[in-house]
């Protein structure tokens, strides 16, 4: 830039417009909300609409009050509920990362080393189930594992069992539900990892004795870390507040946070108690965010 | 490549695919089905088309397919333009400031828990409605804001991805044959990454047509979109007409997807010629 822009003279570049418009509409829509949630998980709830007490009011003529109830977050310490589908649903989002990861980690990595045109078809493979709803993608485990659903009927009409099994709104229900949902979250950033992978280091080390299995254990696998990090974090962070999973497979014992959070917002009106849970789910949360980014960062920087 | 590719792998591949297939071609066979029960073939009777014709008769769902299409075209658009900018933003220029926040606030809708992202917008439009008497009432625009809040978050990754691996020689070239940083954007870098522009619209269309828990936390009375009706649905067990309907989605993406990855594999081809 050899000559300012007179708008320059005034602190504004043209890099800057570029920024503002997504950077003020994220500050207003994600950011402030976060503080509004945080605000209203120390009011009282209040019969009337919207259904909580304001937290600044005016008292008498010239006295401002402010009134902060910590009664949400107590609430959420004394009635077991919430604290037990908290550790649920890190549980449940665990498992399932694991499982993800064990299905995913085989599949990412033999399409890495797939022939050029087959790679393209089996990624556009992993990539569809994830184009097309969740929502009815989880309907459609209903059919499969209803009581005279398709699973129960092949099973019956081979004779491997005599009467129908009770698989649909078990626990086993939810994790299948859950695995099958975020499959491709763990499947396209693992394979984006080992894409880049050097396969010529795993050729040395056979040439120079190493067995497959061990050049696997000791060049692939740590090599793809940031890979594995950034899928279980895509999987495991989502999968924690999950809600419509196991609303549909779950059945009504299935405790999971979003679900309880939803159901104090809708069912109970609740709503401070429900951004008591909200702010709840954040603070374990957001590290593992940080976590996320920090991986991702170090993705990118290592792609240059 | 490999000569003693292991068989476990392709049991892997197989097996993984076979998961992730059986549900969706298990819909698609049942919505032919003439029974109500779903899952209990009616030999006599299928494969029939009857459940196709109740679905284009029931106005319910034909209503809220309306309400989704107009809301999740507006997402898309409005998506493509912020996460283009933010995407553009963050992947050209090494350092602005609050360029740490834009990175932090377009990474984390991605993996925001949606019951959380729902409820702190609906939170926000109310207090914007008793502060300033905007927006009025819930419908409509507020699921569309909704919806681009994380939607701009998925374009801007295409968009800075695409950059990232974008050749800057050509914009240099421009730039020393004196065109100014706009034409430049307009002349040669659009041109360039609109296929990861493109993917991005889609994107966004399917992340706001597919959104059950945002639409419900920032929805109106008369706003239910199709994920809310067919939630509702589904919650009461399995339905034929869901079947169609999921028939029907897998038909159009698998289509548009085979379409756009067959032009941009053109595209590239004729990139490739031209460089």
């Amino acid at each position: 830039m050899k000559t300012a822009h007179p708008l320059q003279k005034i602190g504004i570049t043209g890099r800057g417009l570029v920024v503002v418009l997504p950077y003020l509409w994220l500050l207003l829509f994600f950011v402030v909300p976060f503080v509004i949630v945080l605000k209203i998980s120390f009011s009282d709830i209040d019969l009337a609409i919207p259904p909580y007490k304001p937290l600044i009011e005016w008292v008498g003529k010239n006295s401002l009050a402010i009134k902060v109830d910590f009664n949400n977050y107590a609430f959420l310490f004394t009635d077991s509920l919430y604290i037990s589908a908290l550790l649920n649903s890190i549980k449940v989002a665990f498992i399932s990362t694991l499982f993800c990861l064990a299905i995913g980690y085989p599949m990412a990595y033999g399409i890495a080393r797939a022939q050029p045109s087959t790679r393209n078809v089996l990624l556009l493979l992993v990539i569809l189930p994830f184009w097309t709803s969740l929502l009815l993608r989880v309907y459609a485990w209903i059919g499969l594992l209803k009581a005279n659903g398709v699973i129960n009927n092949v099973l019956l009409s081979l004779g491997l069992i005599h009467e129908p099994l009770t698989m649909l709104y078990t626990p086993f229900a939810m994790y299948v539900g859950i695995v099958y949902s975020y499959l491709p979250f763990m499947i396209l950033p693992l394979y984006a990892n080992l894409e880049k992978m050097d396969w010529q280091l795993l050729e040395a080390a056979e040439d120079l004795g190493c067995r497959p299995w061990q050049a696997f254990y000791k060049i692939t696998l740590p090599l793809s870390r940031n890979g594995m990090l950034a899928g279980s974090m895509l999987v495991f962070i989502p999968a924690v507040g999950e809600f419509v999973i196991p609303a549909l497979l779950g059945g009504p014992n299935a405790l999971m946070i979003g679900r309880v959070l939803w159901d104090e917002f809708f069912s109970n009106r609740a709503w401070p108690v429900a951004s008591a849970v909200a702010i709840l789910l954040l603070i374990i949360l957001v590290p593992f965010m940080m976590w996320y980014q920090s991986v991702q960062a170090r993705e990118s920087a290592g792609a240059r | 490549m490999n000569a003693r590719r292991s068989y476990f792998i392709i049991t892997c591949i197989a097996f993984g695919f076979a998961f992730l297939y059986i549900p969706i071609l298990s819909m698609v066979v049942f919505s032919f089905n003439a029974s109500k029960l779903v899952t209990v073939w009616d030999t006599a009777n299928s494969p029939t088309l009857k459940w196709y014709g109740a679905l284009l008769h029931n106005d319910e769902i034909l209503d809220a397919a309306w309400i989704s299409l107009k809301v999740a075209v507006i997402n898309a658009t409005g998506s493509v333009i912020l996460g283009t900018l933010a995407g553009f933003g963050l992947a050209r220029f090494a350092r602005f400031r609050g360029r740490f926040t834009l990175n932090a606030m377009t990474t984390a809708p991605l993996v925001m828990p949606e019951v959380i992202t729902g409820l702190s917008l609906l939170l926000l439009f109310v207090a914007l409605e008793q502060t300033i008497g905007w927006p009025a009432g819930r419908g409509i625009t507020t699921m569309t804001i909704g919806h681009m809040t994380f939607s701009m978050a998925y374009v801007t990754v295409v968009v800075q991805s695409r950059l990232a691996t974008f050749d800057t020689s050509l914009e240099e070239a421009a730039m020393d044959l004196g065109a100014r940083p706009l034409k430049v954007f307009f002349v040669i870098t659009l041109p360039i990454i609109f296929p990861a522009i493109l993917s991005g619209w889609l994107l966004a269309f399917t992340l706001s047509w597919d959104d059950l828990v945002i639409s419900s936390f920032t929805s109106g009375p008369g706003s239910s979109t199709l994920p809310m009706v067919v939630f509702s649905k589904v919650r009461l067990g399995v339905s034929p007409e869901i079947n169609v309907l999921a028939t029907l989605t897998i038909a159009v993406v698998s289509l548009m997807i085979v379409g756009v990855s067959l032009w941009m594999a053109r595209a590239g081809r004729l990139e490739k010629v031209a460089a």
